[in-house]
């Protein structure tokens, strides 16, 4: 979908923002762009709306040079989100939302039930905020309202930089699950700019981690913390690593539908409806979509050594902490062979 | 005490007897002042635009406009009437050099003002830059631009009774016949009505910007005559 062909951009002062930069973003897929201050992930993004043009090689969009595209049509075609949000204080939400659209010459009905059609996707009821001003509302909300604003006209491709980044860590937290959410159902090819490796990790299907203007390892989060690439992925992971790979492993990955006997009990046991225990203490059951991580948590949580799997208010199967562990000392083996 | 109230009697006693005199003056005063403002806001807006591109050429600009100002009223006058002689045009023209400080910066200071967040985005999002000056910057910088126009407003009426000295029109006829004929009632009522036609000028401005300002979203105590205004609007609803 965005292919970076040996791609080099000094800026005019001497500075090497962007050094040889090769790789290939693939259609309908979140690719995050992770490093350190100043290790050119921005303006790597920029490179694609054409905010930033390269100083050498070549960037393709859907196969074409983008040197070739107007820039203000391909930026038509691409979502802006920036950690600034940059709403339009002058302007209504409405109008906000309706800014691609109108500079693409929709008619109004057109523009006006794609706005609410938005605004009901991002948890902004339309009756209800479509008049108000950008001031009139929250930070998360705002940025919520930018989100909008950038997938209004359908875009093909996404670019986010650090579009979270402004938030409180609970605003965070809750718009980075809707956005996972919402990215399912648009289907769109998104580039996410963050310095926040946990961001990276969660957000990611792929992720491209850059050092000094060059990309260090490009891989799927569980590869490449299962074999970082280089001393400097490894630091930039931190020590916590195999708790990370914890946290990206889903309990669907790890569960055993047919329950070993050793572990009937607990599942037996287990009423959804009545989660106390004999002791006194809680048994909080795990969904497939909840990550080892906190499988293993809850299992420290409630003194056991394994959780009931609960789908639909159903046990359909169990996690041991016993696999979380030897499912981590396999990948290792794998790893080393 | 006697002296003050016959000071007021002989002031009333003039508005009374020359009415229709003070009217027409009156008049040709706000005609003056609309003329003016219409040469005059164009220029000014135009200007303060362009110098927003250019950093030096709005320190050239700003600086060439502030020297306009500094330039006494009566000798402005007096070096134009070999151009343009005497009568409306060379008054007209000084007025116009005059307003152009406040306008030009303050519209150059309402388009260089935007939030650069928003004019990032604006960008990425695919404008032109004829679109985020027409979307972005310019409706943003609209109410700063209107307190510009008041200033240059309540600046430009007091200015053209100055004209008279040159043949202008306006009440400025009445200052300086006064003066001339040591009519000291002449001088205070066409002072005053000067004085009257700038307040009410900066009114009607003023309720502008704040028009602009409610339009923009901004949180305003609001006035009285806002007040009225919205009454009025939710009628024609």
């Amino acid at each position: 979908m965005i292919e970076f062909d040996n791609v080099h951009k000094q800026y005019s002062d001497g500075t090497q923002a962007v050094n040889g930069l090769s790789f290939e973003v693939e259609e309908g897929t979140t690719t995050v762009l992770v490093g350190p201050s100043g290790c050119g992930k921005t303006t790597t993004m920029q490179l694609v709306n054409r905010l930033e043009e390269p100083t050498e090689g070549t960037v393709y969009y859907d196969g074409t040079d983008i040197q070739e595209l107007p820039a203000t049509e391909l930026r038509r075609q691409i979502g802006y989100v920036i950690q600034d949000i940059g709403l339009f204080d002058h302007m209504t939400i409405a109008e906000n939302v309706a800014t691609v659209p109108e500079l693409k010459g929709w008619d109004d009905d057109r523009t006006d039930e794609r706005v609410d059609e938005l605004l009901d996707l991002m948890g902004l009821p339309p009756e209800e905020y479509r008049d108000s001003y950008p001031g009139e509302l929250s930070g998360g909300q705002q940025q919520r309202v930018g989100v909008a604003r950038a997938l209004a006209a359908g875009p093909d491709v996404m670019l986010m930089d650090e579009p979270f980044g402004a938030l409180d860590p609970i605003t965070r937290e809750n718009l980075q699950d809707e956005f996972l959410d919402i990215q399912e159902e648009i289907d769109t090819t998104i580039i996410f700019v963050t310095h926040d490796i946990n961001e990276a990790l969660k957000m990611g299907d792929k992720i491209a981690m850059m050092n000094d203007g060059e990309l260090v390892q490009y891989d799927t989060p569980s590869a490449m913390l299962e074999a970082p690439a280089t001393k400097f992925v490894e630091d930039f992971i931190g020590p916590d690593r195999t708790l990370k790979q914890l946290r990206v492993l889903q309990v669907s990955e790890i569960m055993r539908t047919d329950v070993p006997n050793e572990h009937r009990d607990v599942v037996e046991a287990f009423d959804p409806a009545d989660t106390v225990m004999a002791d006194g203490g809680e048994l909080i059951p795990v969904t497939p979509s909840d990550s080892a991580q906190v499988a293993l948590s809850r299992c420290i949580q409630a003194g056991v050594r394994a959780l009931p799997v609960v789908e639909d208010a159903t046990v359909i199967g169990v996690v041991t902490e016993e696999d979380i562990r030897s499912y981590h000392a396999d990948e290792i083996e794998a790893a080393s062979e | 005490m006697s002296g003050v109230v016959s000071f007021f009697a002989s002031l009333v006693q003039f508005a009374a007897e020359n009415s229709d005199r003070l009217l027409r003056l009156f008049g040709e005063h706000i005609v003056l002042a609309v003329e003016t403002l219409v040469v005059a806001l164009p220029i000014a807006i135009v200007l303060g635009i362009a110098i927003s591109y250019n950093e030096r050429a709005a320190t050239v600009v700003l600086w060439i406009a502030s020297i306009l100002l500094t330039i006494p009223s009566i000798a402005f006058f007096g070096m134009l009437v070999p151009i343009l002689g005497i009568g409306t045009p060379p008054v007209i023209v000084a007025l116009v050099a005059y307003s152009q400080l406040p306008v030009i910066r303050n519209t150059y200071l309402g388009v260089t003002g935007v939030d650069p967040a928003a004019i990032e985005a604006g960008t990425g999002l695919g404008m032109n830059r004829f679109e985020r000056l027409w979307r972005v910057r310019l409706p943003v910088a609209l109410p700063v631009v209107m307190a510009g126009v008041r200033n240059a407003v309540v600046l430009l009426v007091g200015l053209a009774a100055i004209g008279a000295f040159i043949g202008g029109p306006g009440l400025g006829f009445f200052i300086f016949y006064g003066i001339n004929q040591g009519n000291t009632a002449m001088i205070v009522v066409a002072t005053v009505l000067v004085s009257v036609l700038a307040l009410a000028f900066d009114y009607l401005f003023a309720v502008t910007e704040r028009g602009l300002r409610l339009r923009n979203g901004e949180d305003l105590e609001p006035t009285y005559t806002t007040r009225l205004l919205d009454a009025i609007r939710t009628q024609l609803q």
